[in-house]
């Protein structure tokens, strides 16, 4: 397949202090004791996309993330990692590693995908219907602790933030409409001409953007280089590409054919056009039709791959969607985490040190190492490797990473511990951060606070 | 039903008893409310015009009559008489299965005032039953209602408020003219796709269009997946409870159906009432609502897809007609020479003779004419008793009923010839022109009246009127013709060839394939910059309680407050009352007033087509020039002044490109106009001074008139210090 492949793996997001820092950017916060990174990298080498470029947000992340590569996969795959500045955007990105992309088409995905679908299959969608533009689109997560199981009323009252507006066409392939952003806070305003080549649209509000697409190179690069206010390729380059859909002469004429032959979005030639539809053995798209009715018009298609609603994908984007994460991976979507569960449907790894009375319930992970003391409970929760945790401590819905201490009596419930930060005696924590290193006194008790040093 | 009846069956049997035993009533609206036949509707009420040589209102009643309706309320208006006339003398009187009853009256003008009039007689005599059936008379349908009439019973009965059932069918608009092929404008409608209900309807006028489709956010709160569907037409077929005459009833404002019922509705969302849509596949429903849709129609029933209701059979005590090869249909007593061409899907009526060389194509002829030799006729539609002698030719016409068309005489594409006008030997009628006996009503006001002139119903006297006529006014149609050219009003012409019965024409095409090109370049500039200044762009916002939600529903209100004083030229101190009793429902500060109001003019500012930022600026200077003084009347306080600029920089932000460049010039304008205060601007400058930098783009871009006029204003209290020394 000639597709080259681009991971937009961040820098240290705001979104996510305390939990990245200057030691672990985004890309390798541990899901389940493994980089989120991982994920993605997995999920590609099972589509056999083995040609990456993995884009990282600030130099010193880059060689962090660099560094972990090298080292996880080397032998697998062919990564190349690239360092863009700060802040400049997902567009900002791809415009700034512009001159690493050759192949005719590009699947760009987010790092922080984790996800059980194939990328392979929106290559697919994107090859045959030869689209400008193909974004993959699934169910809405539904956030927040979710207690599985007996939990039905609770999840009533839960209604999904609505994340994107989506408008597709009758057969669902092409997207029409795109609103995301502050755009979905105000009245959806539908372009009439497409509408009407369209004839029909659904409007979705139940559908998100996952942040996998994949752009016919040549385009995508035109738009980088005719709009250069663009940042965002989800908030700016695909609505845009929706909205120009049906007049896309804007940028047909400059280029013309390019050197292997391959015509864009713009196929002159009448004949091609008709072996297409007939390769593609339907009806022609609403695109073509509204082509024929306007002779002087160049139209090109922006797709959508809508994942089965079984299908697993969240993005990592938020704090609330890092436990989120964790949680599912060890818990409704364990065949993610690629690892064996025992028959209590949790993983302890067979250094981990138990103690006596000790429960660990299932769903939960002990990493390698980790040592937990007398009398504790572990639910729901993932440990990472070499922890240490005294007695009498509860843990519920909760992340401890790497090479965390934990003092005797402390109860810990929908928190974040990060590595190398310590607990004393008897604290007791609800909906917390605690930054990597940082040391909370013994006996305190707090609620819903970050810690971090300043 | 026997095992129904004992026990705790007992209740729910009686009920669907009482249901079945209900009576299925239709109410039947003879009259369109409104000009599209004219001049023809002058002499004659738009249901007993034929189609293919059938009454339209047979049509509607005779599909009523299988579709298991009982009893039909005959509403008639205009012309009532001949309505009552013609039912009395037809078979409809007597007809065993459906009792005809026709309501009378005069003051209706329109759908609603029709539907009030019910309402006022249904609190008399109680008529209306139950859910019942809303139709024109001038529907051609075969739709089975039956089932429809029951889906929407036990709606009702799971949910109060579905009080209506609409009947949409698929058919794809033009992508060029943005018609339909009825004629109609093309229709926006949106419908939740599980429960069918109807979210928003909207007809739009092509002149009118704007580029795109609004739909409100709370449409979308509530519903996870809409259909929004452009390739429907709207069959203004309804099912309707009682709910909806008392809700004319309630709204005494509301005259049409659709843009005041449905939008109301919808709109303003009355006690919840909802509206549901029922999509038909098979079956065949179209409203004749135009003289295009007429030729359509025309051609449906000639090609079956009304069927049973097509010529060869008789639905209404019509005389079938034989059906040939082609399409053709013919009387057994029409008289055709040989030599005569008589091509695919015409209808030929009883008693008509056709001469030597005559061409015939795509036409439908009536009884008792007489067509001389060499005539062409294609694509048009002579009614009865209409003699056409040797050699005209006539191309996509109307020609009612006893019209003579002398020799020679050429009709040119969408003429539409009146009763009994005489087109005189060698003429060439023009295309499009519409011509009749009578005079054309001087006072057009509104689209919103009565089929008929009140003034000219007396004068459809035939016998006495025409042979005066005939000698005064004989030129405009050759020496020897009778009847008047009508003239286009003003700023139809354009639209004439939309609703004509002529194809359209290809430069016309032609026309209209550019003005789309323009129109999307054009609203692709207006569209805004989407979200290019947004910072974080994986950040995605969660939160969906917006605080601001009251004050968006109020500015909203308020716009549209501001809209409809613009459109129909309201006062501004009624303006003023109506928006007080909005900041009063809406809980809002006098100084939100001052911002929403500001709002509304600088909204209108920008919708107003414009290619520059001069030209903008333009808009607004004279909508703000116009509406001074409601400005005025919101702004006085300093803190609504502040407020106003805040607004007026709120929304820069949300469309720099276009807002942008005008700043500081509508800031120097309200300043100028004494809308604004120095003090105020000089007060945002200050409380701005210490804001981000990304906040004071707007403040930089008016620097140097901020410096002016703190120049001015020092000179001044210098001055005034001079004063007091």
């Amino acid at each position: 397949m000639d597709f080259q492949v681009v991971i937009l793996a961040g820098g240290f997001s705001s979104n996510l202090v305390p939990l990245v820092s200057k030691e672990v950017p985004k890309a390798l916060l541990p899901v389940a004791n493994r980089p989120v990174l991982s994920y993605v990298l997995d999920l590609l080498e099972s589509s056999n996309l083995k040609d990456l470029i993995v884009v990282v947000e600030g130099e010193d992340a880059a060689l962090k993330v660099g560094g972990w590569i090298s080292s996880a996969c080397v032998d697998r795959l062919h990564v190349e990692v690239a360092a863009v500045p700060e802040n400049v955007g997902t567009a900002g990105a791809i415009r700034a590693i512009a001159h690493h992309l050759t192949a005719k088409d590009i699947l760009i995905l987010s790092g922080d995908i984790v996800s059980d679908i194939s990328p392979g299959s929106v290559a697919a969608t994107h090859r045959r219907h030869d689209a400008a533009v193909t974004a993959m689109l699934c169910a809405e997560p539904v956030s927040g602790p979710s207690e599985s199981g007996g939990a039905g009323g609770k999840d009533k009252t839960k209604k999904p933030a609505c994340y994107d507006i989506i408008g597709l066409d009758s057969s669902k392939q092409f997207l029409l409409y795109i609103a995301t952003g502050a755009e979905i806070k105000k009245d959806t305003r539908v372009k009439k001409s497409i509408l009407c080549a369209a004839g029909k649209m659904e409007i979705r509000s139940d559908l998100m953007d996952s942040h996998i697409y994949a752009f016919k190179r040549s385009v995508l690069q035109e738009v980088l280089d005719q709009k250069p206010t663009f940042r965002s390729l989800k908030q700016d380059v695909l609505p845009y590409l929706v909205r120009t859909q049906l007049r896309s002469d804007a940028f047909s004429d400059e280029k013309t054919v390019e050197e292997n032959g391959n015509g864009k979005n713009n196929i002159q030639n009448n004949e091609v056009v008709l072996s297409q539809i007939l390769s593609n053995a339907s009806l022609p798209s609403f695109h073509e039709v509204y082509e024929s009715g306007l002779n002087s018009r160049k139209t090109h298609k922006c797709c959508v791959y809508i994942a089965d609603g079984s299908k697993y994908c969240v993005r990592l984007n938020s704090i609330q969607a890092f436990m989120d994460v964790n949680r599912d991976v060890i818990g409704d979507a364990n065949h993610l985490s690629g690892y064996s569960f025992s028959a209590h449907h949790n993983i302890v790894h067979p250094s981990a040190e138990l103690g006596s009375k000790t429960t660990v319930g299932p769903h939960c992970m002990l990493g390698e190492g980790s040592q937990v003391g007398d009398k504790c409970s572990v639910k729901r929760s993932v440990i990472g490797r070499h922890c240490r945790i005294g007695s009498n401590v509860k843990i519920v819905n909760s992340v401890v990473m790497d090479h965390a201490t934990i003092g005797d009596g402390c109860s810990i419930q929908g928190s974040v511990i990060c590595s190398n930060a310590q607990l004393q005696e008897r604290v007791t924590l609800r909906d917390c951060q605690v930054e990597a290193g940082y040391v909370v006194c013994a006996g305190s008790e707090h609620k819903g606070e970050t810690f971090a040093r300043k | 039903m026997v095992a129904q009846k004992k026990g705790g069956g007992a209740r729910v049997s009686e009920d669907a008893e009482e249901q079945s035993r209900q009576r299925l009533q239709a109410i039947l609206l003879a009259d369109s409310f409104a000009t599209k036949f004219r001049p023809v509707t002058l002499e004659r009420p738009k249901v007993l015009l034929p189609i293919v040589n059938v009454p339209m209102i047979d049509y509607t009643l005779a599909w009523l009559e299988s579709a298991g309706i009982e009893e039909v309320f005959v509403f008639c208006c205009a012309h009532s008489m001949q309505v009552i006339e013609y039912l009395e003398n037809s078979e409809w009187y007597s007809h065993p299965n459906l009792v005809v009853r026709t309501i009378e009256s005069h003051k209706s003008i329109s759908a609603g005032d029709a539907l009030r009039y019910m309402y006022e007689q249904q609190t008399e005599t109680s008529q209306i039953l139950g859910d019942f059936v809303l139709v024109s008379g001038d529907t051609v349908s075969n739709m089975p209602l039956a089932d429809l009439i029951q889906e929407h019973r036990e709606r009702k009965k799971k949910d109060e408020k579905a009080i209506m059932t609409m009947v949409i069918k698929k058919s794809k608009s033009s992508s060029l003219t943005h018609q339909s092929r009825l004629g109609t404008d093309q229709l926006f409608i949106a419908v939740d796709p599980l429960t069918k209900q109807l979210l928003h309807y909207e007809e739009d006028k092509i002149d009118l269009a704007k580029g795109s489709v609004c739909l409100e956010k709370s449409l979308l709160d509530g519903n996870p997946s809409v259909l929004l569907f452009n390739d429907i037409q709207d069959c203004y077929i309804d099912i309707c409870s009682p709910e909806v005459l008392s809700l004319f009833e309630d709204n005494f404002d509301y005259q049409q159906l659709r843009r005041h019922f449905v939008k109301g509705v919808l709109v303003d969302d009355i006690m919840g009432y909802k509206i549901f849509t029922h999509e038909i596949h098979s079956s065949y429903a179209a409203r004749i609502d135009n003289f295009r849709s007429y030729d359509t129609v025309s051609k449906d029933i000639i090609q079956r897809w009304t069927y049973p209701y097509v010529p060869d059979i008789n639905f209404s005590g019509n005389r079938p007609l034989k059906l040939g090869r082609q399409g053709t249909y013919r009387a057994c007593d029409a008289v055709q020479s040989r030599s005569a061409d008589v091509g695919a899907s015409t209808v030929i009526g009883y008693g008509t003779k056709i001469g030597n060389g005559d061409i015939i194509l795509n036409s439908v002829i009536g009884n008792g004419c007489s067509i001389g030799s060499n005539v062409v006729i294609e694509g048009s539609y002579i009614w009865n008793n209409v003699t056409i002698e040797d050699g005209c030719e006539i191309r996509n016409a109307i020609v009612c009923d006893g019209v003579k068309i002398r020799a020679g005489a050429v009709l040119q594409p969408g003429v539409v010839l009146s009763f009994n006008v005489v087109v005189g030997r060698d003429f060439v009628v023009p295309a499009y022109s519409k011509v009749s006996l009578l005079q054309q009503p001087t006072t057009e006001d509104s689209d919103e009246e009565l089929e008929y002139a009140e003034s000219s119903s007396g004068a459809v006297d035939h016998s006495s009127g025409v042979n005066l006529q005939i000698e005064s006014k004989a030129s405009e149609l050759g020496p020897d013709g009778a009847g008047y050219i009508w003239e286009v009003c003003e700023g139809a012409h354009d639209e004439e060839w939309k609703h004509s019965v002529a194809p359209i024409p290809k430069d016309k095409l032609a026309e209209i394939t550019q003005a789309i090109d323009d129109d999307d370049t054009e609203d692709e500039s207006v569209l805004p910059p989407s979200g290019e200044l947004k910072s974080d762009a994986d950040s995605i916002n969660t939160d969906v309680n917006d605080p601001n939600d009251d004050y968006y529903y109020f500015e909203k209100e308020v716009e549209g407050t501001f809209l409809r004083a613009i459109d129909e030229n309201i006062k501004v101190d009624l303006v003023t009352l109506e928006i007080n009793s909005l900041r009063l429902s809406f809980n809002m500060e006098s100084a939100d007033c001052a911002g929403a109001v500001f709002y509304s003019m600088m909204k209108q500012a920008v919708d107003t087509p414009h290619n520059s930022a001069s030209e903008l600026y333009r808009n607004a200077s004279s909508i703000m020039g116009k509406w001074k003084e409601l400005l005025g009347f919101y702004v006085k306080k300093i803190d609504e002044q502040i407020e106003v600029i805040m607004k007026f920089e709120e929304m820069c932000q949300e469309s720099p490109k276009e807002l942008g460049p005008v700043f500081t010039q509508i800031l120097h304008f309200l300043y100028e106009k004494d809308v604004l205060q120095e003090d105020a601007i000089l007060r945002w400058a200050e409380e701005k001074a210490g804001a981000d930098e990304a906040d004071k783009v707007y403040l930089k871009q008016c620097e140097k008139f901020i410096q002016w006029l703190k120049e001015a204003s020092e000179e001044e209290d210098e001055d005034d210090e001079e004063e007091d020394s």
